[in-house]
């Protein structure tokens, strides 16, 4: 990055201090060139007030651990730049919604990650390793669909972006979903019934009112809505099948 | 401030949630009014006078409004929940129902 002349007024940068309770503060952030909403909270927590927290881990879009709420919307911070979403010189940035915060930026995701397990986000395989490898034809329809949801990097955006989270805290969310949607297209895996029976309990895909938040806001231009609306589909089917 | 809710898709979402809560409310005063055609003619043709007034005509617009955003409100939501397709045919299918509509409305127009 390259600083702007000298001349250049200061961003205006309001960031959530405290946890639950707390307020927004102000910090005055010299403005750069190519300047991300990730570069202005690590400059304040290395130059203005070295007790804020916040979360990132790679700077380039691939940890998903850096996503925080900018002026409202879900983002993720490293790779937003502020001439995007700047408004008069200033930018707000607050912790993720939905999930509860730690301290300032930093919110706890435990709800998220116990979600995703909940949906039975984890793979059963149903080989060993002395059993041939399985062969998979990219072109086969079930792997184009794997494929389409297997690009997520967990940064709950999509998340924070849900009104249905907001309204009811059992529901298991878009990622979890669509993680549940990537396997139950991979012909590896071995665990279709009990996954179809996670994700169409009380707070499952049934609970989706397709606002497609998900679809707005995902960083990876990843569509959820289709894969809950995939998993209604499976379910209904297995419904009638009498599997779940 | 911009809201997480501040786009197109959210707004299809909230004008069809709000379009089905109003037409639940007008339901019950349609069929009451409806009833009088089985038990009192003189009422029904007193309440459809009403439709001479332009407030009333306003108000038949809002309704046909309200059906149609809500009809075609519920049809997007069963196509992307029933039929799983790609989002070029989406958009292509959706491009395709407003063509037919804008023609077919044309037609009604100079029909009557």
């Amino acid at each position: 990055m390259t600083d702007l002349p000298p001349d250049t007024a200061p961003l205006r940068v309001s960031v959530w201090r405290g946890a639950k309770a707390g307020a927004f503060e102000t910090f005055d952030v010299p403005m750069q060139e190519s300047q991300t909403v990730l570069d202005l909270v690590a400059w304040i927590q290395q130059n203005a007030d070295p007790t804020l927290a916040y979360r990132y881990a790679c700077r380039v879009g691939m940890c998903g651990s850096c996503a925080m709420m900018v002026n409202g919307v879900p983002r993720w911070t490293c790779r937003t730049h502020v001439s995007k979403v700047m408004r008069g010189g200033t930018v707000q940035v607050a912790p993720l919604r939905n999930l509860p915060v730690i301290k300032d930026l930093a919110v706890d995701m435990d709800p998220f990650f116990d979600k995703w397990t909940e949906a039975g986000g984890a793979f059963f395989p149903t080989k060993s390793r002395a059993d041939a490898v399985e062969p998979i034809l990219p072109e086969t329809p079930a792997r184009q669909e794997a494929d389409a949801a297997i690009e997520c990097i967990n940064c709950a955006v999509c998340y924070a972006a849900c009104d249905v989270v907001s309204a009811n805290p059992d529901y298991l969310g878009p990622a979890a979903l669509n993680r549940a949607w990537s396997l139950v297209n991979d012909v590896k895996d071995g665990a279709l019934d009990a996954r179809l029976t996670a994700v169409s309990g009380a707070g499952g895909c049934h609970n989706c009112h397709s606002q497609q938040g998900c679809v707005a806001h995902c960083p990876n231009e990843l569509n959820p809505t289709a894969s809950i609306a995939g998993l209604k589909r499976a379910t209904v089917r297995a419904a009638l099948r009498g599997k779940s | 401030m911009k809201s997480h809710r501040n786009h197109p898709l959210w707004f299809a979402f909230a004008l069809h949630r709000a379009s089905g809560l109003l037409l639940a409310l007008f339901l019950p005063a349609h069929f009451w009014v409806l009833s009088y055609a089985l038990n009192d003619a003189a009422a029904l043709d007193g309440f459809l006078e009403w439709t001479d007034y332009t407030v009333v005509k306003i108000a038949e617009f809002g309704l046909v409004f309200l059906l149609a955003v809500h009809m075609f409100g519920g049809l997007r939501l069963m196509a992307l929940e029933w039929l799983p397709w790609s989002p070029h045919q989406k958009t292509y299918a959706a491009g395709a129902v407003a063509a037919s509509f804008c023609l077919s409305t044309l037609f009604f127009l100079s029909a009557v």
